[in-house]
């Protein structure tokens, strides 16, 4: 049996933190994690707004699974299997739509958009023991929703959500507050694939140390806009957060303008009230401290393991799965208040384009390094990837301990341990002075 | 793909046709040749080029996320990039190649709108894959040349899947 013990060296005292490279090449270590981890963790699904009126529904798959949340006639958003429970066929066979019934196309079962069988042909031939009530359609065993993020879990007797979540609730709540009538994710996805593991990309999203020298060519376009970009120097030099359960965030200052509320000069004069007045808003509603916290620093947060939230000059929701150890399918949509009003939104989708995305001027750069990363382990030769950056020191956005906060959870979940203590040790002994 | 009627048997409109399909195999040349600053030149001061995401080929940028809407100020900046060593996915830079079939032609007050159907093939670090898609390109008149008003590259595939990132111009 394989042993995930010598995968990784973290030993504080000496200042190492190392990662075995087969952890993002072997089959072996794949399997385990689709057993270990997302057969046992909560996992993101969609966003309420998804599906905003009775009868609406969109599949889509998670972990390898199809599923589909449809919105019931009373108004409740459930989740089903996406499988017939008469032989299999898939439901629901539209990447979205709208029904007030979904029959199977194969022997033409039907269901009501609540689950409910209700239509069965020739019921009359199916034995006395034949149950329709039984045979509704199947949610997966666990469904939970915070702030209107909705996850699932294929473990029954996963713990409830908000315990989950630990200290990552608290930075949900900073992106759902920033709505006055609720979040909605804008229509239009991007949907693609990395030829790389999944790991990598945790890495690369709460990786402050990669963004100026990967980044070059897009902080030089947003300088020629007549934006000053000299904060960049100093941008990831906040203390770096965990946030228990192998969540964590990196937090930075913005150089940038956002819908919510950061004027800057790109969004015209026209918008400096509107803009000014939602800040006031967040100040009367949180205080000073929280809406600075809000409007003027930018956070990549993770949900473990594969959920990542990108609240910056736009809110990116990005969910990504490995499909085999090399191979990543990404989908990422924007998250927008519902009340925000068409030139906020215009500039929100439009800072999106400028870094985010397939079509970016840095998101590809980073799909470029990770299969950079995983084309360069077939080298062999070198069998540990370093990750010590800032273990001897409080650490900041630009050194590792997010990477390292994921990884011993990762370790933790296979080697069966559970949730483990992800801060590194100089932090968790300060913690422990301070008390 | 929307429906656009030919422009009619005549003789200008045959004219119009062997101009436009020079046109569009001339544009394809220069992006082939990664001619990025003579491909620029094509366009009108106020052009535009527009990607839509794959699962909403329709959207409208400013309510919609899309994969791209350059106005000139970004397409300059998007070519600068391509033309730099710092713009990794495309550094070095892909070898492709355009088909482009399927041209209809229809003249809308004023305006030229080109519909196309396009293969694009990418070839990279032992990457093959093609991207398949139509344009629209919407064509003006200037001093007697034809110049991109508004360009567009709606892609066929359900997911960018292998692709990753649409790093070249479609």
């Amino acid at each position: 049996m394989f042993d995930p013990k010598h995968l990784i060296i973290d030993s504080p005292n000496e200042g190492v933190f190392r990662v075995h490279r087969s952890a993002m090449t072997s089959p072996e270590i794949f399997r385990m994690e689709q057993e270990r981890i997302f057969n046992k963790c909560w996992l993101y699904l969609c966003h309420d707004s998804e599906v905003e009126n009775p009868g609406d529904y969109r599949r889509r798959n998670v972990a390898g699974r199809p599923l589909f949340f449809i919105r019931g006639s009373d108004g409740k958003l459930r989740v089903f299997l996406n499988t017939c429970t008469h032989r299999g066929a898939l439901i629901c066979r539209h990447d979205q739509g709208h029904a007030d019934i979904l029959q199977c196309f194969y022997h033409a079962w039907s269901f009501n958009n609540q689950g409910d069988l209700i239509g069965v042909p020739d019921e009359a031939g199916y034995p006395a023991s034949f149950n329709r009530a039984e045979m509704g359609l199947k949610p997966p065993p666990r469904v939970e929703s915070y702030r209107g993020f909705v996850f699932v879990s294929f473990n029954p007797d996963v713990e409830e959500l908000v315990t989950y979540l630990a200290g990552a609730r608290e930075y949900l709540d900073l992106i759902a507050d920033q709505a006055e009538k609720g979040m909605r994710i804008i229509p239009g996805s991007n949907r693609y694939s990395i030829k790389a593991n999944w790991k990598l990309l945790v890495e690369n999203s709460l990786d402050g140390y990669h963004v100026r020298p990967t980044h070059k060519t897009y902080f030089e376009y947003v300088k020629s806009m007549g934006i000053n970009t000299s904060g960049v120097q100093t941008a990831f030099s906040r203390p770096a957060l965990v946030l228990g359960n192998g969540h964590a965030v990196e937090e930075h200052d913005g150089i940038r303008g956002r819908p919510i509320a950061r004027w800057s000069p790109l969004f015209g004069e026209e918008n400096k009230e509107e803009i000014a007045a939602i800040r006031a808003g967040l100040v009367r509603k949180f205080g000073e401290q929280k809406a600075r916290h809000m409007a003027d620093i930018s956070r990549n947060l993770l949900i473990y393991p594969n959920l990542l939230i990108i609240d910056s000059i736009d809110i990116t929701v990005r969910i990504f799965w490995p499909l085999a150890p090399d191979l990543i399918e990404v989908t990422a949509w924007q998250l927008a208040p519902k009340e925000e009003k068409p030139e906020l939104l215009a500039r929100r989708l439009d800072n999106f384009l400028t870094f985010h995305g397939p079509g970016g001027f840095a998101t590809p750069d980073d799909v470029e390094a990770i299969e950079s990363c995983q084309a360069g382990y077939k080298a062999e030769g070198v069998e540990w990837s370093e990750l010590s950056r800032g273990m001897h020191r409080e650490a900041i956005a630009e050194d590792e301990l997010q990477l390292r906060a994921f990884w011993r959870q990762w370790f933790g979940h296979l080697s069966g341990l559970g949730h483990v203590e992800t801060n590194d040790p100089v932090i968790r002994e300060k913690a422990a002075l301070a008390r | 793909m929307p429906e656009a009627s030919s422009a009619g048997n005549d003789g200008s409109a045959t004219v119009l046709r062997a101009a436009v399909e020079e046109f569009l195999y001339r544009e394809a040349a220069l992006l082939d040749a990664w001619r990025l600053d003579e491909w620029l030149a094509l366009f009108t001061a106020d052009g535009r080029y527009l990607v839509p995401t794959t699962d909403l080929p329709d959207g409208d940028p400013q309510k919609d996320l899309v994969f791209i809407d350059d106005d000139m100020v970004r397409l300059r900046a998007r070519v600068e990039r391509l033309k730099s060593r710092h713009g990794h996915r495309e550094y070095p830079s892909s070898r492709t190649r355009r088909f482009i079939s399927n041209i209809r032609i229809k003249v809308d007050d004023g305006a030229i709108v080109v519909t196309s159907s396009f293969l694009v093939y990418r070839f990279r670090m032992g990457e093959s894959s093609p991207y398949v898609g139509w344009y629209e390109h919407r064509l003006k008149q200037i001093d007697g040349e034809l110049k991109i008003q508004h360009r567009k590259a709606v892609l066929d595939q359900e997911a960018l899947s292998e692709h990753g990132a649409v790093s070249i111009i479609l």
